[in-house]
């Protein structure tokens, strides 16, 4: 029992080997990781809400279109998807980022992240309410103002606890990015744990990122608890302060 | 009857929601510089006829002309149209996003192309004329509904429209905040700007409006002066609603 119990803290929770490889997870990997997210996220709110105008857009190819791509992007295994871009635009001869992996990472997991946040969006645009909208085009605003104006800023404001949510997915998505091949300062968490987990035979260093990922991951998934709460129960403080 | 310059002419208007004739074979003027009140039960099609000025409904058959052009053409700038075709609805319909200032201000920035700051001056001028000098900053959220509407009617303003539609304008208020926004109304009727009013309010009607059209299951059953229509009713439909009503 106690030898059972003495091999599973040698395996997983081995010090020595977690304060060992903590400096370079948090000097190295977490900025990258949190980059990664980051850009990945960004490039993921542009196609999302493109890609969500196109959901509810009249023109029915534009439609048709676009609910292609959130099909096959959230249909495929996100493994694979990562794969064919990273691995594949290059071979294929569109080195559009040269041999910058992260470029292709990033690419990859943000036309992933696309086709869910444009899911999200147009469950936000599409709750903007009628009135709304026929209050901006009698005061003579063109569709595109309307959407611009009105529609987006209303809808995307209703959406964004479930989008931080999926911030959350994409902070922990980014740990596929290792299939890729990343040189050593471009390593992120999970990569440089893996790596070390490997050097030392022992999976110490996969607890430590596990750790620092759940820093970053734990807070946020409450947070976001907590803000959906409040816009929920509509508690605007902005509101209350103002009176 | 020759097209009327100014003003909403309806020809022959026919409109359905489903199996539903909501409008049938509408034919009304609505003259420059006066108002117009609509009365009739609920679902009578008064509002849809009211949302046909606009184009917010496009009515199946007929033509429509609102100062001077026929909207129902094929081709018409709506967006140009709307923007001299001010509307007030029933739920104000404020953009709870934006202030009480950048929901006045908003159309003349982008439809009439103000600076910001020439756009903001007119919009709180518009604010003060309705009597909400102080309000700017605030959110619709936080305003009296009485206030809101205000608000609506003082953006639908801004952008100087040649005519006003109000789509029960007072229905969704509280009995007390009512007396204010048909102050507001009376005195712009009165300021001779071009109104076409659906309502429940039939003392407004009787006062304010120069001709007054009683509509039921998507027809005109009478259309007459106040005194006229309301003092000497023909029609049995319309002795009936006075009497529930009034």
């Amino acid at each position: 029992m106690l030898k059972g119990l003495h091999g599973i803290q040698q395996t997983f929770f081995d010090l020595h080997l977690i304060l060992g490889v903590m400096p370079s997870l948090l000097r190295v990997g977490l900025p990258n990781t949190i980059i990664l997210a980051l850009s990945a996220t960004l490039i993921g709110i542009v196609i999302g809400l493109i890609i969500a105008i196109g959901l509810i857009s009249s023109r029915r190819p534009v439609g048709l279109l676009c609910r292609v791509y959130v099909d096959i992007l959230r249909g495929l295994p996100h493994i694979l998807t990562i794969y064919l871009i990273g691995q594949g635009l290059p071979l294929a001869g569109l080195s559009l980022f040269g041999h910058d992996t992260y470029a292709y990472a990033a690419l990859a997991i943000g036309l992933i992240e696309g086709a869910y946040m444009a899911e999200i969006f147009r469950a936000g645009l599409q709750s903007v309410d009628r009135g709304q909208i026929e209050a901006a085009r009698t005061l003579g605003m063109t569709r595109a103002q309307t959407m611009l104006l009105i529609i987006i800023p209303q809808g995307i404001r209703r959406v964004l606890p479930p989008l931080t949510g999926q911030f959350i997915l994409v902070i922990k998505g980014t740990a596929l990015v290792f299939l890729l091949g990343l040189t050593a300062s471009q390593r992120d968490l999970f990569s440089i744990a893996q790596d070390s987990a490997i050097n030392n035979a022992n999976l110490s260093p996969l607890t430590a990122a596990g750790l620092i990922y759940l820093a970053l991951t734990v807070p946020m998934t409450y947070a976001v608890n907590a803000w959906e709460r409040r816009l929920r129960l509509g508690t605007n403080p902005r509101a209350r302060t103002a009176l | 009857m020759a097209p009327s310059t100014g003003g909403v002419r309806f020809e022959h208007i026919t409109k359905s929601f489903g199996s539903v004739k909501v409008l049938d074979d509408i034919t009304l003027d609505v003259p420059r510089a006066m108002t117009t009140c609509i009365i009739g039960p609920s679902g009578s099609g008064k509002s849809t006829l009211l949302r046909c000025a606009n184009l917010l409904e496009r009515p199946e058959a007929g033509r429509i002309m609102v100062d001077g052009t026929t909207i129902t053409d094929p081709g018409v700038d709506i967006d140009a149209i709307r923007s001299r075709v001010g509307m007030v609805f029933q739920h104000f319909h404020l953009f709870s996003h934006l202030s009480v200032l950048d929901n006045v201000a908003l159309a003349l920035r982008k439809v009439r192309r103000l600076p910001r700051a020439e756009a903001e001056e007119r919009a709180i001028a518009k604010l003060n004329d309705v009597g909400l000098r102080g309000l700017e900053r605030r959110r619709p959220t936080d305003l009296s509904g009485g206030q809101q509407q205000r608000v609506a009617i003082a953006r639908a303003l801004a952008v100087e429209p040649a005519i006003m539609l109000f789509d029960e304008a007072t229905s969704a208020l509280d009995p007390e905040l009512v007396k204010g926004v048909l102050a507001i109304m009376r005195e712009l009727a009165a300021s001779g700007m071009t109104m076409l009013v659906v309502t429940h309010e039939m003392r407004f009607a009787r006062e304010a409006a120069s001709q007054v059209i009683f509509m039921d299951h998507g027809k005109i059953i009478e259309a007459a002066s106040p005194a006229v229509l309301f003092d000497h009713p023909q029609s049995p439909r319309l002795r009936q609603f006075l009497n529930q009503v009034l």
